[in-house]
């Protein structure tokens, strides 16, 4: 089993790399974020984004966008290109096929974070230099490391599933952005609501923020994950129906 | 290897309302170009996708290469080679990649995969682009390399469907070439699906004819002429006038007669001596160029055995 999803992430690693017209799309895409993480937001928040949870936002937002732009591609794209019939005709396990797609966007996502978080790490470190070599806590890169990993998995799980059903990639891809982009909303639009709806909302919000310990939420958030990221997994595992595929 | 490839029993398979395989029965022997015949819509690319253990049947049930394509379909699909509908190649890849990818899909060695890739691509003629993106291939040259991706891990047995469509004559003969070459040089059985007649006819060393999802015959394309009817006559020359029609018609031995395209075309009962005829038309004024004898093409027994079923 390891060694056909190995077999699968070698091909989707190869089409990665030489994905036809995408050369300037993929410097591109890796360009934009470094320039606005890895250089613009350390210049602008210095060492604040190292001692501070500025970073938590390229653990969420990298892994979102990276692997929202190259999931869709992974069964609709194929799908699309009529490359999907001959793959499903070959020995390789439902399983192999599914984790060996997920695993290459959830790894290149990842990495992709990683590099960020090291990247602004020095921007900081050389453009508010005060003597001495500035570093997360090691509890600020544990949580770092584990949330980028679990909501470029959430994202992966997510857009696999939708992948699965749609025709092309492009109808992927914006039922992903919707999916992704509601939880957002909806969870700016809570403390909202708390503040015009609760009578002394303002006033109860702050208790609550006061009142909150951050590593147990950490914790808790990173637990929901887990589970969402499982359990959208499984789903698409159970989704994968060979004669279901070969009709669509 | 069993000696039967494949051994379907009284398949079908229904898709809401329509059924797409009608109670198909039908033993395909190992080791010959098995063509499947029959109009768009007729329900071969199901039957391939049932064999393949890619779709499940509605009632029946088919063996392929001794197992059950609904319980074993992984076993299936590991000892067989398919070039589908669409070539399915990876065309942001190179033609080597591509090969290289299905060759460790098919868990060959590293060894094992470079000699064989190049074994196929020189016999395909493309050994030298094969670093060249696919997608910049023509339609004959990617149809070859599909060809070669089938048969790379050396399968008893590939399904091809259509692998001709849609290319032009040239591209087509040297895709043909290529399949006749290799099937027999490899032992493969092959179940190949096919609008083209004289393709099947040149290829297949059996044939079978579905309509509408339900067997119509099957046998040697030989047989399939022989069984449409007896042999045909064509005289070219001059003087193929009304008379001389009119003259024949009333022979015993003679079923129809026309002229078609400049020549005289006559249907004849099985087991006629054509020399009296001949010195008939003689007889009646015709001034005779040369006398072929010949048989229905597979085309025109295809095209009756699909006016029969009407």
């Amino acid at each position: 089993m390891i060694n056909d999803i190995l077999t699968v992430m070698w091909k989707e690693r190869k089409g990665l790399l030489r994905y036809q017209g995408s050369r300037t799309r993929a410097v591109l895409g890796l360009l934009i974020p470094v320039v606005m993480l890895g250089i613009y937001l350390p210049l602008q928040i210095g060492r604040a984004l190292v001692e501070g949870p500025w970073s938590l936002l390229t653990s969420v937002f990298i892994p979102m966008m990276s692997v929202g732009m190259m999931i869709p591609e992974s069964f609709a794209g194929e799908r699309e290109r009529h490359t999907l019939g001959t793959l499903l005709a070959s020995r390789l396990p439902d399983e192999a096929i599914l984790f060996g797609k997920v695993a290459v966007a959830v790894g290149y996502a990842w990495g992709m974070a990683l590099m960020l978080l090291l990247v602004s790490l020095v921007m900081v470190n050389v453009t508010h230099w005060d003597g001495q070599v500035l570093l997360y806590t090691p509890i600020t890169a544990l949580v770092n490391v584990a949330l980028s990993l679990l909501m470029a998995s959430l994202v992966a799980g997510l857009g696999v599933l939708i992948s699965l059903r749609s025709a092309t990639v492009q109808g992927a891809q914006q039922t992903l952005m919707t999916a992704t982009l509601f939880p957002l909303v909806l969870l700016q639009m809570i403390p909202l609501l708390l503040l015009n709806v609760v009578p002394n909302g303002r006033a109860r919000l702050k208790e609550l923020v006061a009142a909150a310990n951050p590593t147990q939420i950490i914790l808790i958030v990173m637990a929901v994950l887990l589970v969402l990221d499982l359990g959208l997994l499984m789903a698409a595992l159970a989704r994968f129906k060979r004669a279901r595929l070969i009709l669509n | 290897m069993t000696e039967t490839a494949i051994r379907i029993e009284n398949l079908t398979r229904d898709f809401e309302t329509v059924r797409a395989v009608d109670g198909l029965s039908l033993e395909v022997p190992a080791g010959i170009i098995f063509g499947f015949l029959g109009p768009n819509g007729a329900g071969k690319t199901t039957t391939i996708n049932l064999l393949l253990g890619l779709l499940e049947p509605t009632s029946g049930r088919a063996e392929v290469l001794g197992f059950d394509t609904r319980t074993q379909s992984d076993e299936v699909r590991t000892r067989t080679g398919t070039l589908l509908e669409h070539p399915g190649l990876y065309e942001q890849l190179s033609a080597e990649d591509n090969l290289e990818f299905y060759g460790r899909v098919w868990r060959m060695t590293p060894a094992e995969r470079q000699a064989r890739i190049k074994e196929l691509l020189t016999h395909m003629g493309v050994w030298e682009r094969r670093k060249e993106r696919v997608g910049t291939w023509s339609k004959g040259m990617k149809q070859k390399l599909a060809l070669a991706r089938a048969l790379l891990h050396r399968p008893p047995l590939i399904f091809l469907d259509e692998p001709t469509a849609g290319l032009d004559v040239v591209a087509a003969t040297a895709v043909r070439d290529d399949l006749e070459t290799l099937a027999a040089r490899e032992g493969v059985t092959v179940f190949l699906t096919t609008h083209n007649m004289a393709e099947a006819e040149r290829l297949c060393g059996q044939v079978a004819v579905i309509r509408e999802g339900s067997l119509v015959a099957v046998g040697h394309p030989d047989e399939l002429r022989a069984r449409a009817g007896g042999p045909r006559l064509e005289i070219f020359g001059r003087g193929f006038n009304d008379n001389v029609l009119n003259l024949l018609r009333t022979r015993p031995e003679v079923v129809a007669a026309g002229v078609q395209n400049e020549h005289l075309a006559i249907d004849l009962r099985k087991d006629t001596d054509v020399a009296p005829l001949v010195s008939l038309l003689v007889g009646a004024g015709v001034q005779v160029e040369e006398v072929r004898r010949g048989k229905a093409s597979l085309e025109e027994v295809f095209l009756a055995l699909m006016e029969e079923e009407r």
